[in-house]
């Protein structure tokens, strides 16, 4: 590639980029003086509650509010769902009441009465035959590729065939979704809103008010979130209930603040879509994998939610796949960290592994033989990766063939899984400004989900202008500053690192050009580095920083960057390969963490530190969704069992085990440019957990979560076969 | 309700309606009892004040915290999380659960860590309280926080202020702790990103930092 004005600085020229540099807002987070959505209090402020339908499939006949208006302290009450809506899931909202506190609210939500028709309703997917029977699903899709059927039939193929699966789960968010919202005068309107989406907030308020004949223009909304208390793709718009905070705060004639309760939050705020199937796969005796079948279905509530890639990474020659969506009665699905591909890689890696055990042969091993049927690009990164992870995780000395034949009732066993994701930076846009004083700010509608983008940003504008870290201020979460990208699919650090470093560049360049003369150069002579602005190969011409930001006199610079834009900074696709580890109580079916080894690629990594905060915190939620978590839907009632915290299971400090995570960098990654992490670390746990308990206790438990009753159901099946 | 100093009574209301939740807040604490009668009662048949029952309507709560005093009128129903962050602004202490498992909401009372969503604000009436603003700030920050800015024992930040509650009421009663304790003593706090692999590290260094005696108390 030929040097292109915006590049990134080469290895060796980098003060900032690639080392492992501390948040910089970690000091406001950690003291408690972080902000949040739901610690908004502007004078005046109220609190609204929801009421919500208790039935998982209801028409609402009539709904009375009158008790509730009456109630004092009650400042506004709001129909939503009025009579002759039909209801689809239990919690869904039928109005809201703002209050003047939230006991106040709940006791006002108490007072509504609403009748109901209850309909048929259907919460449960695992049993296609009776969802089929009711007329609950729908084709999501075929595909057929080579010739399976007579692949599957050739002598020499070994076959492996089971039932696997992973159920819905849930975002659980800490913080709630929800929106505190203030009339700044007649026609503004200023959000905090709990999203990751800042950009996009006023557009959105405008568009959703105006539908409820509120007539604002999207131009008098501000939307702030400068800190979020977790979305993982779960929060990329105000929601209904953010609307009907803002109707509420114009009827009642004060700010208004609507957070969902936790069980709300669990019930409707964002499920992940289950995946179950049926599934073959064949190979060579020497583990070439030659063919793929797999009829698999799925939930994302009463609507679509896509199909899992299938094969997962490896285009198996011969293969044919089919997905059924079932239509149920809970919460809607919502983009949940890398839609569709933590159930594509356990419903793959977990039947590879499978079959792996049947030819007796090492997985890891395996995958590697069959590593060209990945794309192209990541051939060479997961040998290397798969490679570095068995190396980190010793395998060759720990693996044993399934089954641990060591005597007692704990088996240790060892998984493996590969996954990919996209990651391209997203639309960007910032201004960088330079003022004579020298100090230094970089604006972006964007926002810091808490993966570290702050940080990114500050290290790429410091870099490029020679800085400390500390000489640039931030400033994003708000929508008043330049456009910029939702943070999901891992798009965020490629597209405000892309924009940052061409802004910064742009406006290190005017300033270049203002002190040339001093110097007595040509502005294309110089450099900022190390807190000067000097001749380039000769740093005894030079000025300091402020030095230099003194001359542009009154003037300050203002300038801009954008993603895309010149010289291709962002790149897709990457790779990454997961070790598990674990123990196994063959007598109370527990499942206990050792370690997880992970190697994983991301291109040009801007800052170590949070970047490994990314995966280690992928790999603990995978331990969250391989050994605990669950939506539990009871079919007589309709409802979700456990929309609390104590029964929406979540791993705590003690059930992790220990992590290992290497980040591929250095030639062959860091030339591809920035790419996202925030998705891939957390496809992979599934499988790699799920293929090490079935290495230690010799039997596949089929589904997630591996919980104690179906480690002791699959152990019975065993040693009854 | 009951209280020390006989209170007039706000009888009929129709906000006393009783709940699985005031019953939840109520029952994680040994004095609340008093509650469920008091406002059970009240609904059905108001007792006459010389009872010693307060509530449901407002009564005058006062709360010290971070060792300023704050005169209240509040329900006698409402929590100690809620009149922090709903009625003072003292917003570090966070609202998750609300019901006295994640841990978000952590406080101490008289230096003891409690879960502020299950303490009525009344019972916290003649303590000590402390949130996380009463022992630093982002520019003068403890050793705990100090850290867990180190160790990037926090990602959104949500948990976190709690996280550090807990560490810093855990290590002032045990300045030695082994990983096995700091697992076991932080096991009622729940954070959703993933930090617990440098939460563990933030702590273990936070220990042997304060012992170092360098940042004086906490």
């Amino acid at each position: 590639m030929a040097a292109c004005k915006y590049d990134y600085p080469p290895a060796g020229h980098r003060e900032l980029i690639g080392k492992s540099i501390d948040r910089i807002d970690g000091p406001e987070k950690s003291s408690g003086r972080a902000k949040y959505t739901y610690d908004m209090n502007p004078p005046g402020r109220l609190i609204a509650k929801l009421c919500t339908c208790p039935y998982a499939h209801a028409k609402v006949n009539s709904v009375d509010i009158s008790a509730a208006q009456k109630l004092p302290g009650v400042k506004a009450v709001l129909i939503i769902q009025g009579p002759g809506t039909e209801i689809q899931w239990a919690g869904d909202e039928i109005a809201a009441v703002a209050a003047v506190n939230e006991q106040i609210a709940e006791d006002a939500v108490r007072l509504i009465k609403v009748e109901y028709e209850q309909l048929p309703h259907l919460v449960r997917e695992e049993d296609l035959k009776r969802a089929e029977s009711e007329g609950r699903t729908k084709p999501a899709g075929e595909s057929t590729t080579g010739d399976p059927s007579k692949a599957f039939q050739d002598p020499d193929a070994v076959v492996s065939e089971g039932y696997y699966g992973l159920p819905v789960i849930t975002h659980c968010c800490l913080e709630s979704h929800g929106n505190t919202v203030e009339w700044t005068d007649a026609k503004s309107l200023k959000t905090w809103t709990s999203t990751q989406n800042v950009s996009g907030g006023p557009g959105q308020f405008g568009q959703g008010l105006r539908l409820k004949k509120v007539q604002v223009d999207d131009s008098n909304i501000e939307t702030i979130c400068q800190y979020i208390g977790g979305g993982f793709g779960s929060k990329f718009s105000p929601d209904r209930w953010g609307i009907e905070a803002a109707q509420l705060a114009k009827m009642a004639g004060a700010p208004v603040r609507l957070m969902l309760d936790r069980d709300t939050e669990l019930e409707m705020a964002g499920a992940r879509p289950s995946a179950f199937g049926h599934i073959r796969v064949a190979a060579k005796k020497d583990g070439t994998l030659t063919a793929w079948d797999s009829d698999t279905w799925g939930t994302g509530g009463v609507g679509p939610s896509g199909h899992p890639p299938l094969p997962y990474v490896l285009d198996i020659p011969n293969r044919h796949w089919k997905h059924t969506a079932v239509a149920t009665n809970i919460g809607p699905s919502r983009a949940w960290r890398a839609p569709n591909h933590p159930q594509a890689c356990l419903l793959t890696m977990a039947p590879i592994d499978d079959l792996a055990a049947k030819l007796q042969m090492d997985p890891l091993e395996l995958l590697l033989k069959n590593v060209d049927l990945a794309p192209e690009i990541l051939r060479k990164t997961y040998t290397e990766e798969l490679q570095k992870a068995a190396e980190l995780a010793d395998w060759k000395k720990n693996w044993h063939q399934r089954g641990d034949k060591t005597p007692g009732h704990i088996k240790r066993g060892m998984g493996v899984s590969l996954h990919t994701w996209g990651g391209r930076g997203h639309f960007s846009n910032c201004n960088v400004i330079i003022r004579p004083d020298g100090s230094v700010t970089v604006q972006l509608g964007s926002q810091d989900l808490g993966t570290g983008t702050r940080t990114v940003i500050a290290i790429m504008v410091a870099e490029t202008l020679g800085l400390p870290l500390d000489g640039v201020k931030v400033e994003i979460g708000d929508s008043k500053y330049p456009p910029d990208g939702a943070s999901g699919g891992s798009t965020t650090v490629g597209g405000v690192s892309s924009s940052t470093r061409r802004g910064a560049i742009n406006a290190r360049d005017e300033l270049f050009a203002a002190v040339a003369p001093s110097l007595g150069v040509q502005p294309a002579q110089l450099e900022a580095w190390n807190g000067k602005i000097q001749v380039t190969g000769d740093p005894s011409k030079s000025l300091t920083w402020k030095e230099a930001c003194a001359k542009l006199g009154v003037k300050t610079i203002h300038a801009t960057g954008k993603n895309p834009g010149p010289c291709e900074l962002t790149n897709s696709g990457v790779g990454g390969v997961q070790i598990a580890d674990v123990s196994v109580d063959t007598e109370t079916g527990l499942v206990k963490m050792n370690r997880i080894v992970a190697a994983q690629d991301c291109g040009l990594v801007i800052d170590e530190k949070t970047a490994k905060s990314q995966v280690y915190g992928a790999l603990i939620m995978g331990v969250c969704y391989s050994l605990y978590e669950q939506k539990v839907m009871d079919e007589t009632l309709g409802v979700m069992l456990n929309p609390n915290m104590e029964y929406y299971k979540l791993a705590t400090i003690g059930d992790i085990g220990e992590f290992v995570v290497h980040m591929m960098t250095g030639p062959g990654y860091d030339e591809r440019g920035v790419i996202g992490l925030g998705e891939p670390p957390v496809i992979s746990p599934g499988a790699a957990i799920s293929n090490a308990v079935a290495n230690a206790i010799g039997v596949r438990v089929p589904t997630l979560p591996l919980t104690p009753d179906k480690v002791l159901e699959a152990l019975e099946k065993g040693a009854k076969a | 309700m009951r209280r020390k100093k006989d209170r007039p009574q706000k009888a009929g209301s129709e906000k006393s309606s009783f709940t699985r939740r005031d019953f939840l807040k109520g029952a994680g604490v040994t004095v609340s009892g008093g509650l469920l009668v008091g406002s059970a009662v009240a609904k059905a048949a108001p007792p006459p004040p010389e009872t010693g029952f307060v509530g449901p309507g407002a009564v005058p709560v006062t709360l010290r915290v971070n060792g300023k005093i704050h005169k209240l009128k509040l329900e006698p129903r409402v929590t100690l999380l809620d009149a922090l962050r709903d009625d003072l602004d003292i917003t570090g202490s966070k609202k998750v659960c609300d019901r006295a498992t994640c841990g978000a909401c952590t406080v101490m009372m008289d230096r003891k860590p409690v879960y502020a969503c299950t303490v009525l604000a009344l019972e916290a009436e003649g303590h000590d309280i402390t949130t996380i603003e009463g022992i630093g700030s982002a520019e003068k920050l403890t050793p705990v926080m100090a850290a867990f800015v180190k160790h990037d024992a926090q990602q959104c930040g949500f948990c976190t202020p709690g996280f550090v509650m807990a560490s810093t009421a855990f290590l002032e009663r045990n300045p030695n702790p082994t990983m096995e304790e700091i697992e076991k003593s932080l096991g009622g706090n729940i954070c959703r990103c993933g930090t617990y692999r440098g939460i563990r590290h933030a702590v273990l260094e936070a220990a042997k930092e304060m012992k170092g005696g360098a940042h004086g108390s906490m």
